[in-house]
């Protein structure tokens, strides 16, 4: 009915969900491997009230016109797929990558899903597990009477075995990429899948062809900077202020023609 | 009844259609390279039969505030600032040619480099397609290059250079998608002069403080206007009184 009020209410919406968008990239400042949220924020279309360039008369053109805009939306929400930093934790089935790249995990409705959480554990057949219980891909098991685990750089996955005097390679952790990560979509648990504008997953070991490479005894910390996200929460809450008041002040404007006429 | 109530009703009528431009403002203080809408009053003479006392008020945009956005450092290979004027180019849903100052660009799944909401970024010929990389870099003259997946550092390649162009304001228009476009409907040339910052991206330069002003004061004018219809009513309602024959 009135448009001015609507345009402050898409401001209201939008500042809503940026501030979503924080207290989650906030909530997940210890998760291992969480990437950061951005909301990208975009006008939206303008009703053409009068048009610019219309004849006035023959001769003459309106030098301008009325394009009324109808406020803002959130078009995405879209992860920043930057560099943690490592902690060292000692583990020995604590992994980081360091550049690009993601676990792959089954998942138990047999899909694949996509991880840069690499705090792993076994399971009771001995197998690499997330730390929901999912079966790291590919599949690597840990023999019994296992002494030590050494994870190389490039994935290479070695174990002393009790009464062995050589170490004995077992498998490969594997690293998938995609073109586009930041169109991967977050299911939760730490985990990502591929959607139709990541493009398909192009695996591969650790180090090769733009891979990063693996760092054992460490996982990967969030990226979430707790200062930016402070100064976005000053600066969502105002621009919220601001919204409203521009409602409040509309709202006024409405009561006074109300009450006067 | 005196015509003094239409010029009035026009008078608030007009003001809330410059507050639904200033709330759009407002509502768009978050979104990157947004340009704030500017609007003024015109006069818009009534002729005809009697004197020419009246004169209608006509809300109009009368184009786009043209100052710079602060500068918010991401970080990010692919945010992209334009320092100064100038304008990225991007393909609009309809195929032409379009100006946007929003700069935060993706590859998208066929490799084509697009901004957030899918347009593709062109260059001075045509769409920019990206290979898979290991690391891309875009510099401050728009050139896009790129380390190939499984190449070191050393082999860099340049896949294509940014279209940035800087057309003189008064001819650049806003679009009803949002987007900017010469008002001739040509494409502008490109522009060697405009510099772009990498790893940045430019905030919107809704000044805030100038909206919440323009705010009380379009709603004093409304009261005003309001005001002016209610007096007009007043004096048709005491001059009925006048002529009213005593009962």
């Amino acid at each position: 009915m009135i448009p001015a009020l609507w345009a402050a209410k898409t401001g209201l919406d939008a500042q809503q969900t940026q501030m979503d968008v924080v207290a989650n990239n906030l909530a997940n400042v210890s998760t291992t491997g969480f990437k950061k949220q951005r909301a990208v924020f975009e006008d939206l279309l303008y009703q053409n009230v009068s048009q610019v360039g219309g004849n006035t008369s023959q001769n003459t053109l309106a030098p301008s016109g009325m394009l009324l805009g109808t406020g803002t939306q959130i078009v995405a929400t879209e992860k920043i797929y930057t560099q943690g930093s490592l902690n060292q934790t000692g583990n020995a089935l604590d992994l980081a990558i360091n550049g690009e790249g993601f676990f792959q995990v089954l998942m138990p409705d047999g899909t694949q899903a996509y991880t840069r959480d690499g705090s792993f554990q076994t399971n009771a057949q001995g197998q690499l597990v997330t730390a929901s219980g999912y079966t790291v891909q590919p599949a690597i098991t840990i023999p019994s009477g296992t002494q030590s685990i050494t994870i190389a750089n490039d994935g290479t996955v070695s174990v002393q075995v009790a009464g062995q005097t050589n170490p004995t390679t077992i498998g490969t952790v594997q690293l998938a990429n995609f073109v586009n990560p930041a169109g991967l979509q977050p299911i939760g648990q730490n985990l990502l899948q591929a959607s139709g504008s990541s493009g398909t997953a192009q695996t591969g070991n650790p180090g090769i062809s733009g891979l990063g490479t693996l760092q054992q005894g460490a996982t990967e910390s969030s990226n979430v900077n707790v200062v930016e996200e402070m100064v976005n929460m000053i600066e969502v809450q105002r621009a919220y202020e601001m919204s409203t008041k521009a409602i409040q002040t509309t709202d006024q404007m409405l009561n006074d023609l109300d009450t006067n006429l | 009844m005196d015509r003094l109530v239409y010029v009035a009703m026009s008078g608030a009528k007009e003001t809330m259609r410059a507050l639904t431009a200033n709330n759009h403002n407002l509502a768009n203080v978050s979104t990157t390279g947004f340009r704030a809408d500017l609007s003024a009053f015109q006069t818009n003479q009534v002729t005809g039969a009697g004197l020419p006392s009246r004169a209608y008020a006509m809300d109009s945009s009368v184009g786009w505030d043209a100052s710079a956005g602060a500068l918010q450092n991401t970080g990010r290979s692919l945010d992209v600032a334009i320092k100064g004027s100038g304008w990225l180019a991007v393909q609009s849903a309809d195929g032409s040619e379009a100006y946007t100052r929003a700069g935060d660009l993706h590859v998208d799944e066929n490799g084509s480099l697009v901004t957030a909401n899918g347009l593709q970024v062109l260059s001075d010929s045509g769409v920019v397609s990206v290979a898979p990389y290991n690391s891309i870099t875009i510099g401050s003259d728009g050139t896009i290059s790129i380390v190939p997946a499984g190449q070191t550092a050393s082999t860099s390649a340049v896949v294509g250079r940014i279209k940035l162009v800087n057309p003189p304001a008064q001819n650049v228009v806003r679009g009803q998608d949002g987007l900017f476009r010469l008002d001739s409907g040509e494409s502008a040339p490109s522009d060697a002069s405009v510099s772009l910052v990498p790893g940045a991206l430019e905030g919107s330069n809704v000044d805030v403080a100038q909206v919440m002003t323009n705010m009380i004061e379009l709603s004093r004018r409304y009261d005003l206007q309001v005001k002016a219809m209610r007096t007009a009513e007043d004096t048709a309602s005491s001059g009925t009184k006048l002529l009213q024959t005593s009962s």
